[in-house]
């Protein structure tokens, strides 16, 4: 499919006309190649969430035909049909939806923040755990728990795990800096001692709460969407959007930084500055998940590796890609972990990281054995 | 398709302009009395040096002499502690990274890559300072591949190349920047005899192109025959500058070296062939 090693004499790179046929063929056979992969990709992850959609908003303890679920959702935009009886209507709506829409938010959220911070460390075990975000956000949210502050009533946890988990990053950074530059090494140490100071201190919280918040806490750090409320998706909204919105523009520039940080910067990327803003999308972005949903792991880690092994390492699709791929993972483990234990729910956080550390050893070891490592 | 069609580098704040063509013998980059320090040591101290379009100039001189730093220096990667580098005429600390993407390209000692992309797609990873136009960039890309001898492999991921291949797909990406000038770290250490030789071969095209070309060896034959002029770099300074016919004396390589060499005619050729004194 390549053309063979080319002999002749080299030619001058600002003269195109030399060059030899054979490699202007191999560059557009191959662009023809990368170019193929992402459409279908991304065809079939839209397409899989508007089959998953309806069905998981149809399943559940009150189950709705699929049908019926879509004539609903008809009637709602003003398109004929009658809206459904008012008990289905409002699980559907006050429910299923509210909830629907949360982990759509917060996968797209943590798939496309993995993406993002695996290509910031150009590190494929990046996740945005390990800037702390997750742990401040933890921290905030136990604190506001064991301490039962209520200034902000129900918002209180969220808005605490939010600002904690924004700020644990804002630490990290200020601590990794010096000099104006800041190296991924020092970084991701900063974010090791950082997180393990913010387990200590959840563990302190834990030390002194009184026991109906221990059980709060505990539940809070396994993860979980059953608190879904409208008001909840359009906290998390302005964040999520923000952040997916903003995160292609970045792409191009991640790609450059795959190759070290001075040659992107032979380039033309201006990369502290790059560093600074990808850091703070994806402080936004998960925080923001996070705060509503407690701890969600292992989606921001495997869902970009899930992705590069389909379509290649490029950003244009990777950062997108995993924000959609994101969504349907989160949506399709929800509806799992409410309905595989009826009437009990599985925590979230628990069956993302049951199903996701067995499969992404698997991955592990598959990589390992095509690349013979991690190059 | 519009020529935009992704946010490349700079396209949201304008990107700048491509400096117009230089001048044989226009001074692309100089330094005047450079000190750098890298941590506690002083690695530079006190270079004056200028690099001339049209010209190859090699940096040679024995681990440690500051050969690399002085090119870092040059690509604006390091600060001056103390005297001034001017890139294009301009201190290379006003420039921002877009536009001296567009004045300079680097191939650096080692090439790394974080992900597995394919050989085309890092090449084309040099196009990121210009606008971007397929054609042109499908164009230039493909001539740089050809140049180095990386067709045959450029849809292969660049992790499973062998470090000679790496290289020569690192050099490619650098060509296919069309910066003129270009700062080359040890392009040759990884290759074999015939990529050597085509390697530098291409640095004289270049040179003969207009651009500026400094590039670090430790061949000094290679140096001899392919540079026009000559830096000999000793403990941070330069020990001599000129064409390697006038700088490579045994005496000169001998003291810097600390190891005796033989400086002598080629037999057939003229020019000049340096080699350690052996007693086997």
């Amino acid at each position: 499919m390549t053309a063979p090693a080319l002999t002749g004499p080299p030619s001058e790179p600002e003269q195109p006309e030399r060059a030899t046929k054979s490699a202007e063929f191999a560059a557009s056979a191959d662009r023809r190649t990368r170019a193929r992969r992402p459409v279908p990709l991304t065809g079939g992850l839209l397409l899989a969430l508007l089959v998953l959609v309806p069905v998981a908003a149809g399943l559940g303890a009150y189950p709705i035909p699929t049908g019926d679920v879509l004539s609903s959702v008809l009637h709602r935009v003003g398109l004929g049909e009658s809206g459904l009886d008012r008990v289905a209507e409002s699980v559907l709506w006050n429910v299923r939806f509210p909830r629907i829409v949360l982990a759509l938010l917060v996968g797209a959220s943590l798939g496309c923040a993995g993406a993002l911070m695996q290509g910031v460390f150009g590190n494929p075990l990046a996740e945005p755990g390990v800037i702390g975000v997750s742990s401040g956000a933890a921290v905030g949210a136990v604190a506001a728990i064991a301490l039962g502050i209520d200034v902000l009533g129900a918002w209180t946890v969220p808005v605490f795990a939010f600002v904690t988990g924004l700020g644990t990053v804002l630490l990290v950074y200020a601590m990794a800096r010096s000099g104006g530059r800041t190296e991924v090494v020092t970084l991701i140490l900063t974010g090791i001692a950082v997180n393990a100071f913010a387990l200590a201190l959840i563990g302190l919280f834990l030390f002194f709460a009184d026991t109906a918040a221990v059980n709060q806490i505990t539940f809070w750090q396994l993860g979980s969407l059953s608190q879904a409320t409208w008001p909840k998706v359009l906290a998390v909204l302005p964040c999520a959007v923000l952040g997916l919105a903003l995160a292609p523009l970045y792409a191009r520039r991640l790609d450059l930084l795959a190759l070290g940080e001075r040659p992107a910067r032979h380039l033309g990327v201006d990369v502290e500055r790059l560093r600074i803003t990808l850091v703070l999308i994806v402080a936004l972005l998960t925080a923001a998940a996070v705060s509503i949903s407690g701890i969600v792991s292992f989606v921001g880690l495997v869902v970009p590796h899930l992705l590069r092994m389909a379509a290649g390492p490029g950003h244009r699709f990777l950062v997108p890609g995993s924000a959609l791929l994101g969504a349907l993972v989160l949506l399709a483990a929800d509806l799992t972990a409410r309905t595989v234990a009826a009437p009990a729910e599985l925590p979230l956080g628990v069956l993302t990281a049951l199903l996701g550390s067995p499969f992404f050893f698997w991955l592990l070891r598959r990589t390992r054995r095509r690349q013979g490592g991690w190059a | 398709m519009s020529r935009r069609r992704f946010p490349y580098v700079g396209a949201l704040r304008g990107r700048p302009a491509p400096p117009p063509p230089a001048r044989a013998g226009d001074v692309l980059a100089e330094t005047e009395s450079l000190r750098v320090r890298l941590g506690a040591r002083e690695v530079l101290r006190g270079v004056d040096l200028a690099v001339r379009a049209g010209e190859v100039l090699a940096l040679v001189g024995p681990n440690g002499a500051g050969k690399s730093t002085l090119l870092g220096a040059l690509a604006a990667d390091l600060p001056a502690a103390g005297g001034v580098v001017r890139i294009h005429g301009r201190p290379a600390a006003e420039w921002s990274a877009p536009e001296l993407a567009l004045r300079r390209a680097v191939l650096p000692q080692s090439a790394e890559l974080s992900f597995p992309f394919p050989v085309a797609d890092v090449v084309r990873m040099g196009r990121a300072p210009h606008a971007a136009d397929p054609a042109v960039d499908d164009a230039v890309v493909a001539a740089a591949m050809a140049a180095t001898e990386v067709g045959a492999f450029a849809a292969r991921p660049f992790p499973a190349l062998s470090g000679g291949e790496r290289a020569r797909v690192a050099l490619a990406r650098v060509l296919a920047q069309q910066a003129p000038l270009l700062l080359l770290d040890e392009p040759t250490a990884a290759l074999d005899l015939r990529h050597q030789e085509l390697v530098l071969r291409l640095c004289r095209e270049r040179a003969r192109a207009g651009d500026a070309v400094v590039v670090v060896l430790h061949d000094l034959g290679l140096a001899a025959a392919y540079a026009h002029r000559v830096a000999v770099l000793r403990g941070g300074r330069v020990a001599a500058d000129g064409p390697p016919a006038e700088v490579f004396s045994e005496a000169l390589l001998t003291e810097v070296y600390d190891q005796p060499v033989e400086v002598l005619p080629h037999p057939r050729t003229g020019t000049v062939l340096v080699t350690p004194k052996r007693s086997l």
